[in-house]
C-alpha cells in the first residue's frame, strides 16, 4: 500500500492490519487439466472480474483426503488464467515449503482475517468459502427477523439484516452487509463481516455489548454515554467507528 | 385435544415447582382434568409440594421403561379429583428419559386430560428440554433480577428453535411471562427490576406477578399448593393467572403498593 500517511510527521511507516475479500479457489481434485479447463469455463464467464485478480489456493480438501498436488504446478495454471495467486493455505509440509520457495506465503486457516487485530469478532466469523466470486449477489440473501432475538442466538445474513425487534444481551447478529435494528440492540451486532469497510449498523435503541464493523469493534465499556439509549448509526471511518445520531 | 403447558426458567430456585402446583391445581379445580409432570428426574419435589410424597409407588421413568403403566403411576390427588401427578424418579437421572418415551406418555394423557402442565428443571440441558420440547404453551418464571431475566431470554429462544413446534415449522409456542417473588417495597428503593424493565428486556406477555409472600413457604413445606390458601397474596395471584389464561380479563394486581391495598380492600369485602 503507498499510500500516503500525512499525519505520521516522524515516522516514515506503521504497521497496520486489515481484512480484505479475495477470492479463494478450493481444489476438490488433484487432476490438473480437469482445473485448467473448469477454470477456463469460470473465467470465460466474467473475464474482466477475473482479469489480474487476487487469489488465495486451498489445499485443504487435498490434504484431508491424500490427495498430491505440485504447488509450482497448479499456481502456473491459475496464473495462465490472469490470477494472481497471492499465496496458499491448508497444505501440507511439503506444499508449504513449495510455496514458501516460490516467495508465496503460507496462510493458516483460521479465516481470512489477519490476526493482529480484532481477535475477539474474527474468531468468531465462520469463514464461507467464496466458491463462486459473483459479483452481485449481495442483494439477493438479505434477512429480516420479526422475532427478538435472544440470549443465546445467533444470526447470520449474507446480505443485509434487517431485525424488527430487540436484540437481547448475550445475542449475536452478523451480517456480509448492513445491519438494521428497529428495536434495543443490547447484544453484539457484526456488519460488514467479510470485510465490507462500507457497512453500517443503523439501530433505534444503542445498548450494544459490543459493534463492530468489518472486523474493527468497540465494547460497551468504550462506548461514551452521549451515545447510548437512542437511535444512531455507526459506519468505519479510516479504522475508526463513527457512531452518529440518526 | 390437551394443552401442554411447560413451566419453565433456565434459572432455579424461581419458583417453577411452586408455579405448577399452583397452576395445575388452579385449572383443575376449575373443573378441567389436568396432570403435572415432574421432569427433575434425580431432584424429585413436586410430590412434595403437591403434598403426594407418601403415595408414590412408581414414578416417569418406570413409565418411560415400560416398567409400569401410566395409570398406575398417576397419582390422584386427595383435594381435587381432576388433578393427578406423575412424579419423577429419585434414584435416577435425566439421561434416563428420552424424546419418544416423553412424547408417547403426552400422547397417551393427551387422549383423556384437558390440560397437561410439564415441571420443568433448572438449567437447559436434557431435562429441561424434553420438558418443553412437545409444549404448546410456556409460562417462563423470571425473578425480577438480572440473572433470572438473562436465563428467560436464553430459555425463550431455545423454546423459539428447539421445540417440536419450531421443527416441524408449526405455529410456535405461546409464551407467558410470570413475574414471581415481586416486592413493590423493593422495587421502589431501586433493589430489585420492575414489571416494566423486565418487560422491555423480554418483550413478552406478562401473564401474572406473584408477589414476595409468607404464603409461599408455608404452603410448600404443609404440601398443599398456595392457590388453595385463598387469604394469601400469592394465592389470589395465581388465581388470577389461571383466569387470564383460560381468557377471562382481571386487570394485574399486586405491581405496586398503593393498587394492592386498595384491591386486597375491595377483595377483602366481597
Amino acid at each position: 500500500m503507498s499510500t500516503d500517511t500525512s499525519s505520521l510527521q516522524k515516522t516514515a511507516l506503521e504497521f497496520k492490519s486489515t481484512s480484505l475479500t479475495v477470492p479463494v479457489l478450493l481444489l476438490a481434485s488433484n487432476d490438473l487439466a480437469r482445473i485448467e479447463q473448469q477454470l477456463q469455463e469460470k473465467v470465460a464467464q466474467a473475464p474482466e472480474f477475473f482479469k489480474n485478480s487476487p487469489l488465495l489456493i486451498d489445499l485443504q480438501k487435498l490434504t484431508s483426503q491424500n490427495l498430491a498436488i505440485s504447488v509450482n504446478e497448479i499456481v502456473t495454471v491459475v496464473r495462465n488464467q490472469g490470477f494472481m495467486p497471492i499465496g496458499i493455505r491448508g497444505g501440507n509440509e511439503q506444499q508449504n515449503a513449495e510455496s514458501l520457495a516460490m516467495n508465496l506465503p503460507v496462510h493458516s486457516m483460521h479465516g481470512q482475517n489477519t490476526p493482529l487485530a480484532d481477535k475477539q469478532p474474527a474468531k468468531k466469523l465462520p469463514t464461507p468459502e467464496a466458491e463462486h466470486p459473483a459479483p452481485a449477489n449481495q442483494t439477493l440473501e438479505n434477512k429480516l427477523i420479526t422475532q427478538p432475538v435472544r440470549s443465546g442466538q445467533r444470526v447470520y445474513a449474507k446480505g443485509d439484516l434487517i431485525v424488527t425487534a430487540t436484540v437481547s444481551a448475550g445475542a449475536e447478529i452478523m451480517a456480509e452487509g448492513n445491519i438494521h435494528i428497529y428495536g434495543s440492540l443490547r447484544g453484539r451486532a457484526l456488519a460488514g463481516v467479510l470485510g465490507n469497510t462500507e457497512s453500517r449498523i443503523f439501530c433505534s435503541d444503542l445498548q450494544a455489548e459490543l459493534i463492530s464493523i468489518a472486523g474493527i469493534y468497540q465494547l460497551r465499556d468504550d462506548l461514551s454515554n452521549h451515545a447510548t439509549h437512542k437511535p444512531v448509526q455507526i459506519s468505519l471511518d479510516n479504522q475508526a467507528l463513527i457512531i452518529k445520531d440518526i | 385435544m390437551a394443552r401442554i403447558i411447560v413451566v419453565t426458567s433456565g434459572k432455579g430456585g424461581v419458583g417453577k415447582t411452586t408455579t405448577s402446583a399452583a397452576i395445575a391445581m388452579g385449572l383443575a379445580k376449575r373443573g378441567h382434568k389436568t396432570a403435572v409432570i415432574d421432569f427433575d428426574v434425580g431432584l424429585r419435589n413436586l410430590d412434595l409440594i403437591m403434598g403426594c410424597e407418601r403415595r408414590v409407588v412408581y414414578d416417569l421413568v418406570n413409565v418411560i421403561n415400560n416398567e409400569a403403566t401410566l395409570n398406575q403411576a398417576l397419582i390422584r390427588d386427595k383435594r381435587c379429583d381432576q388433578l393427578y401427578i406423575l412424579p419423577a424418579s429419585q434414584t435416577r437421572d435425566k439421561d434416563a428419559l428420552t424424546t419418544e418415551g416423553v412424547g408417547k406418555i403426552l400422547e397417551e394423557l393427551a387422549k383423556d386430560f384437558k390440560f397437561i402442565v410439564c415441571d420443568s428443571p433448572a438449567g437447559i440441558e436434557r431435562g429441561a428440554t424434553l420438558a418443553m420440547y412437545f409444549a404448546d404453551d410456556a409460562f417462563v418464571v423470571t425473578n425480577p433480577e438480572v440473572s433470572s431475566v438473562r436465563d428467560s431470554d436464553r430459555m425463550l429462544g431455545i423454546l423459539a428453535s428447539k421445540s417440536r413446534r419450531a421443527e416441524k415449522g408449526e405455529e410456535p409456542i405461546k409464551e407467558y411471562l410470570l413475574l414471581t417473588r415481586y416486592s413493590p417495597d423493593r422495587v421502589k428503593l431501586g433493589e430489585m427490576l420492575s414489571v416494566d424493565d423486565v418487560q422491555e428486556i423480554l418483550s413478552l406477555h406478562l401473564l401474572g406477578v406473584i408477589p414476595e409472600s409468607k404464603s409461599v413457604l408455608n404452603a410448600s413445606n404443609s404440601g398443599t399448593p398456595v392457590i388453595l390458601d385463598e387469604q394469601s397474596d400469592a394465592g389470589q395471584a395465581y388465581a388470577d393467572i389461571v383466569a387470564r389464561y383460560l381468557g377471562e380479563n382481571k386487570p394485574h394486581r399486586f405491581i405496586d403498593e398503593e393498587k394492592k391495598g386498595l384491591f386486597s380492600k375491595l377483595f377483602g369485602s366481597k
